[in-house]
This record gives structure tokens, sequence and C-alpha cells, in this order.
């Protein structure tokens, strides 16, 4: 033999796992809900989702270039920052907005690529969410555009649109709750979507369905979805039976309303911004539920999911140190202080 | 039936136990004239002395270093033959260590001190801890402890469990499970053995689920042993770990820092009972031991019984080589073996396997940036944070290393193995861990 061999520490095999074939898992959990605000939503829709996810992917090659590194976009999580960003935006319609429609993805993405992860060091370094940076970036800026009264509703599915769908066109439904109408009570609406909202949050199934293959696929665990889930419904029904004004008309099917389903399985889970600890998903979950419940009942906003997963994001290099898992062997978890 | 495992961490890397599991162990004997190399230390511990100088005929199973300190174990001649040198060689993991060189006269005379013994019962407890310490017995799965230590700790630790580990958890191994279709009466009279030396324990045969014939084959050796059951095992990495398998056995956790005696428990690999046996029934040393050859680049993999000293190379030349395009060999398993740079070294007590991987199998993915998956916290069996000691070991601090507990990693290689991001977390942490233990001695 004469050539010379390999010598390298254990262990010498790896999983088939790959940073970029999870990210592909989590693109293709993202499909079913990206097809049916499409569906819902029309056009515009489909414009708003290939524009982000463009210049998601053109803004991290623009910042790597700049800053000399090699270029990351392989890894696929620009891809989903900016497919995520486009549904956490509603679908514009091109007759009043036709540049806002190209405007908002492009800065949306801009901030939440080069400011919120590029610049902490990329993947895995950012302390926020990117995709939400990015949202709360526009909400904060064009407040008029990305929340409130214009949201477009799609004629698509008329089969579907009921007649309160056409009373209720210009505003979502967690809106109407806030304003103390009890529209929103509709179950099956919540599941299948088909009301007002940003282009990715209003079908439930599809995102739970992505959800679970996300779970099944071992790609995200299951603990700060349900756990923010089951928070928000336990809390919900606590201040109902409190007698608290603001939910005295709120039930179970508000689980389906707004972005809950799609922060839950797609936002709150995002590695770099979340707990690993095991114990420390739990804190997560339950933060971000109850401060949802807290802006949705108490809160300006219809709709407090985006921010209270912004809020837990600062909280997570605390829950991580503080939740330290106790070791094999040891009496106390291993002491995570800082040393001087 | 209820499988036992451990309950934190682990993984399922794939098994490639197919290769080689259907294949009988055969023997195979160094060649008349082969140069045999014994280093001094094949065990944990001090080296062994040397008793016989250059010049010297040796005969097969004559001492020829004898164990002088506390920790520390003898080492046989396998072969006769004529001490040829004692001088420093090359050692499996790249140390050199001073050696004995034994050239081969093919005659394998024996060494008349090598007597059956008709009864075993009627030898005394030190008796037969004597036995075991002459015959050069020290742990076969890998960690080579001399096992007559093991077998008899401090009388405050009283022993009421003795496991045999037959998990085999590591990828490609085979060797504890054919030796188990092969020996299963000779296992459970090592096992009697050992138990005779601690009134009242009671033995377990722990063997991993992927293994059902040689589950069934052991259970029915032992359907009228009182004290000896078998336990079934639900197959995951690292279960041969003593700790993860007293645990799974016994529900007992180790503490940090302790040996399994101070949980009442004693843990052996198969191998190393059936040396018991031989010593104490055929008054055999341990001069030969099970290895399997496997991986995409060997030529005829199986399983094969070697001696001791013998060259890796003339091993590999005996049974059909290996491919051309062999890039990595690996002595022991994939995820805790250590690849070899050179064929030219001799097999000692400890080597379980030999691996060929062919480039494409060897060749790992660049490391990138941790993504925080976590899924390395989820994988470690021993609660550690894997990602949070790799960022210690690279910024230097033994301290926080340290705090985190560290030092409690017992090198599994679970961690690397599930990172998306191919970290070298276990790589870092075993190299920086070393340091640490080093630098607490002092």
């Amino acid at each position: 033999m004469n050539n010379k061999l390999m010598v390298s520490s254990s262990p010498h095999i790896r999983s088939k796992e790959t940073v970029s074939s999870v990210m592909r898992d989590v693109v293709i959990a993202l499909v079913p809900a990206t097809v049916m605000g499409v569906v819902y939503f029309g056009l515009s829709a489909l414009v708003t989702v290939i524009v982000s996810i463009l210049s998601a992917v053109l803004w991290e090659s623009f910042y790597n270039k700049i800053a000399k590194k090699q270029n990351t976009v392989k890894d696929f999580s620009a891809v989903i920052t900016g497919l995520l960003l486009a549904l956490n935006i509603p679908a514009l319609s091109f007759n009043e907005h036709p540049i806002a429609i190209f405007a908002l993805p492009i800065l949306g993405t801009g901030f939440a690529i080069i400011i919120a992860k590029m610049l902490f060091g990329g993947l895995g370094q950012n302390f926020i969410n990117p995709a939400l940076a990015g949202r709360a970036f526009l909400v904060a800026s064009y407040p008029t555009l990305v929340t409130g009264s214009v949201f477009k509703e799609s004629n698509f599915m008329p089969v579907i649109s009921s007649a309160t769908v056409d009373t209720a066109s210009y505003a979502t439904p967690l809106s109407n709750i806030k304003a103390g109408a009890s529209y929103g009570a509709d179950l099956m609406q919540g599941l299948l979507g088909n009301t007002g909202g940003t282009i990715g949050e209003t079908c439930a199934i599809a995102l739970i369905l992505g959800g679970i293959y996300l779970i099944y696929k071992k790609v995200i665990s299951w603990k700060i979805p349900v756990t923010f889930i089951l928070t928000v419904l336990v809390f919900t029904y606590i201040f109902k039976f409190c007698g608290i004004e603001g939910a005295l008309n709120r039930n179970y099917t508000e689980l389906f309303y707004g972005g809950l389903m799609l922060g839950a399985f797609f936002m709150a889970t995002d590695y770099a911004s979340s707990p690993v600890t095991p114990i420390g998903q739990y804190i997560m979950g339950f933060g971000c539920g109850f401060i949802t419940v807290l802006i949705r009942i108490f809160g300006g906003y219809p709709e407090g999911v985006s921010y209270s997963i912004l809020l837990m994001n600062l909280c997570v290099p605390l829950i991580d140190r503080w939740t330290f898992p106790r070791t094999f062997g040891h009496k106390s978890p291993a002491k995570a202080k800082e040393v001087k | 039936m209820n499988l036992k495992t451990f309950k934190i961490g682990g993984i399922h890397p794939p098994e490639n136990k197919a290769i080689t599991e259907n294949k009988p162990i055969e023997i195979v004997m160094p060649k008349e004239g082969a140069t045999m190399v014994y280093p001094l230390i094949q065990h944990i511990g001090k080296p062994a002395t040397p008793v016989v100088k250059k010049g010297d005929r040796v005969l097969m199973g004559q001492k020829i270093a004898e164990a002088e300190e506390f920790l520390c174990s003898p080492i046989h001649s396998s072969v006769s033959g004529t001490v040829k040198d004692i001088k420093p060689t090359l050692a499996l993991d790249g140390k050199t260590v001073d050696s004995i060189i034994i050239e081969n006269d093919g005659l394998f005379e024996e060494d008349p001190s090598m007597k059956e013994i008709p009864d075993w019962t009627k030898l005394s407890r030190e008796e037969i801890l004597t036995k075991i310490k002459d015959a050069g017995i020290v742990g076969l799965g890998g960690a080579g402890f001399p096992t007559h230590i093991k077998l008899n700790p401090l009388p405050s630790d009283k022993i009421d469990t003795i496991i045999i580990n037959a998990a085999e958890c590591e990828p490609y191994l085979t060797t504890d499970h054919r030796v188990m279709l092969e020996n299963a009466e000779r296992i459970v009279e090592g096992l009697k053995i050992m138990l005779s030396l601690h009134k009242g324990a009671k033995g377990y045969i722990a063997i991993e689920n992927n293994k059902p014939d040689a589950i069934k084959k052991l259970a029915s050796v032992c359907q009228n042993i009182e004290n000896i059951s078998v336990i079934s095992l639900m197959t995951k990495y690292p279960q041969g770990s003593e700790k993860q398998l007293i645990y799974a056995v016994t529900n007992r956790e180790v503490p940090s820092g302790k040996l399994p005696a101070s949980v009442g428990c004693i843990v052996n690999n198969v191998d190393t009972v059936l040396a018991i046996e031989r010593a104490c029934c055929k008054g055999r040393p341990l001069m030969r031991r099970i290895v399997t050859l496997s991986g995409d680049g060997a030529n005829n993999p199986g399983n094969y019984q070697i001696r001791i000293g013998m060259n890796i190379q003339e091993f590999l030349d005996q049974v059909g080589g290996i491919k051309e395009d062999v890039s990595k060999i690996i002595s022991g398993g994939p995820m805790m073996g250590k690849a070899i740079f050179s064929t030219d070294i001799p097999f000692i007590k400890t080597s379980s396997a030999i691996l060929c991987l062919t480039k494409e199998t060897a060749t790992l993915p660049p490391e990138s940036n941790c993504i925080r998956c976590g899924k390395c916290v989820s994988a470690c069996p021993m609660g550690l944070m894997p990602l949070v000691l790799n960022q210690d070991a690279l910024s230097g601090s033994i301290e926080l290393f340290d705090k985190h507990n560290g030092t409690d990693c017992i090198m599994c290689g679970s961690c690397s193995y599930v990172c998306p991001a191919s970290r070298h977390l276990a790589q870092t942490i075993i190299a920086y861990r070393g340091e640490v233990l080093a630098s607490k001695r002092k």
C-alpha cells in the first residue's frame, strides 16, 4: 500500500444530516402554508414571496462579498428568512401599492439579513429571529401598510368565502375580536384560513401539517410549539373566567387565528434564538404564550405573537444559562456561572 | 418482554453488522519467522517489567513481562521463539513504547506452566484472583483495565451485581456476538467464577436486541441457573459504556468520578469473561483475542481469532488484504476507535477490530458554524452541553470547562455524530478533557 492513511480523532462516522438538509426540511414544511397564502391572496402574494426570498439571498451574498467571507447562501437559511418574512407580511394590492409590494420585502429582508443576522456573525449567532426582526422593522416603519386595514381579500375561493368574510374583508379576525365583536368564533374558517391576515398565517391546517412534518423529521422538538399553544389556550380561559373585559368574547378558536401557528411552529423554534436545553424550551414556549395572551387581551395591538417571540428571544441566553441539564452522576445541575 | 436501556441521550448510527455477524470465528496464526511485538503497556496503568532478555528462547504462554506495580498486568508470549530485542517501537496511538520483540519459530511449543485445572470450585478466592492476574487479563472491551483489580474492589464496596457487557453497541463490531454464539457455555462458566468471588451477587448478561440469536442461546444455557439472568437491551449507542449499561440494567447511577464498584457493580466484557474461564479452567494466559475485520475497504471481512503481538499487516495479508483505495484504517469501532497511520504495528490486548474505510466513507464533511440546534444536547448520554464545552475548549478556559462538568465526558462521540454543522465537538472536548485532567493531577 503506497498511499498514506488518513488519521483523525474519533468518531469516524457522521449522520447524513447537514445544515442545508435541515433547512430544506423547514422550507418543505412551509410549502403548504405558502401555497394556501397564494390561493387566498392571489398573485400579489406570490410576487411578495418570490421577491422576499430572492432579496434575502441577494442581501446575504452581498454582505458576504463586502465582508470577504465565504458565501453562506447554500445553507438555505436565507431562503427560510425570506420566506418567513413574506409569510409575515400582508399581500398588498397591485393597483394601490405598486411600489410597496416590492419595497416592503426588500427592505424587510435587508434589515433581517444584514442587521439582525449577518452583523452578529451569521447563522447561529443571531440573538433574535431575523424574519421577525425584519417584520418588526416594517411594522415600525410602515404601520399602515403592514398592519391595520389594508388587507386585501381575495375572491379566489368564492365557495368558502361566505358573507362573513365580505363583511370583514379589510380587517383580521383578531382585530375584530379586539373591537369587541364575536366574529372569529368560526372554527372551520380559522382552520382553512380564508380570512384576513398576513400571507402565511391564516391557514392553520397547512401550518399544523408543516409543524408535524418538522417534529416527525426531528428538525424541531414538540416542546416549544406545544407549550406555546397550550399556554395561550389556558391563559385565554383563565382571563375569560376571571371576567377580564377583553377576554370575554374569546375562546379556543383564537388558537387558529392570527400568527399563533406560524409563530409557534416556525418562528419560536428558530434554532439560534431559542434555548437548547429541554427545560429552557418549556420556558420559551410558556413565555411566548403568556406574553401573546397579555398583548392580545391587554395590549394595544390585536396580535402579540411576533413581539412575544422577540421578547423571549432576548431572554434565551439567560434561560440557557439557568437551565443547564443535570450531568449523569451528579446531584445538581452543572454550574453555568461566568468565570472572571 | 420489556426492553431495558439508559434514559438520557443516545443515538442510532447505522449498524453495519450484517457484513460480519454471520461469519464464524476463523483462527489466524502468525507464520514461521514472523516478528511478534509485545508493547509493555497494553492496559491502563504502569508498564510491565520484562523478565526475559535478548537471545532468550521463550515458549508459548511463558510470562515475558511481570506486573511489579499495583495497577499493572503481566504479558505473555503468544508464540515460541527467540527474543530478538527489547526496544521502543511505535504503538497504536502514535506513542513509542518499550516492547519485547520475539521471532516466531513456528513450533508453538507450549510452556509447561499451562496445566488444565480439573475443578476451579476447589480453588480459593485468592487463588482465583492470582490466576486471573497471572494470566495477564485486562478489560478486552477496549479500556484495558486490569481485571484482577476490578474483581477485587475495596471491602467497603459490597458487590451485589456482576454484569457481562455484551451490548456491543459500536457499529461494525461483531466479535462479542460471535463469541456468545460459539462459546455460550464457557461464558456462563466464566461468570460463575466471578460470582464465586462475591457471595450473594447476581449475574446479568446484558445483550442488545439486535442480536436475538445470542439472547436465545444464552437464555437457554442460563435457564436453570438461579443467580444468572439474560437481559435484553433496546439497541442504542453508547449502551456498552459502563455507566450507561449499569443504569440500563440496575437503574443505579455511578456517581461522577467513581468506579462501578461504588454502586455495587462489576462490568466485564464477553471476551474478558471467556479469558477468565480459560485462565481458571484451562490454566492458559491471555495470548489471543477476537477481532472483527470490516469496513467497505476490506476484501475479506469477518471475525478472526488472532495472536496478541501479531503484526497487523501480516494479519491483513493472511486474510486477503485490503482494497487499493483504503484511506483510513481504524483500530476499534468507528465511534471510539483510533485511526492508525501505519499497519506495521502489533495487535495488543485491547484491539477489538480493524476497520478499513475507503476514501468515500472516510472523508468527513467540513466544519461550519454552530446553528444552536441543540441536537448534541439531546444526544449526550451524560447530560452535558457539548456545544458549550466546545466553546469552553476553544476559548481555552479550564475553569469553565470544569464547571460545566467537561471531565465527565465519556468520549462516546455521539455529539459529533449528530451535529448537522459537522462541528468537531467530541474531538475538541476529548482533547481538552485530557489537558484539564492532566492539569488537575499536578
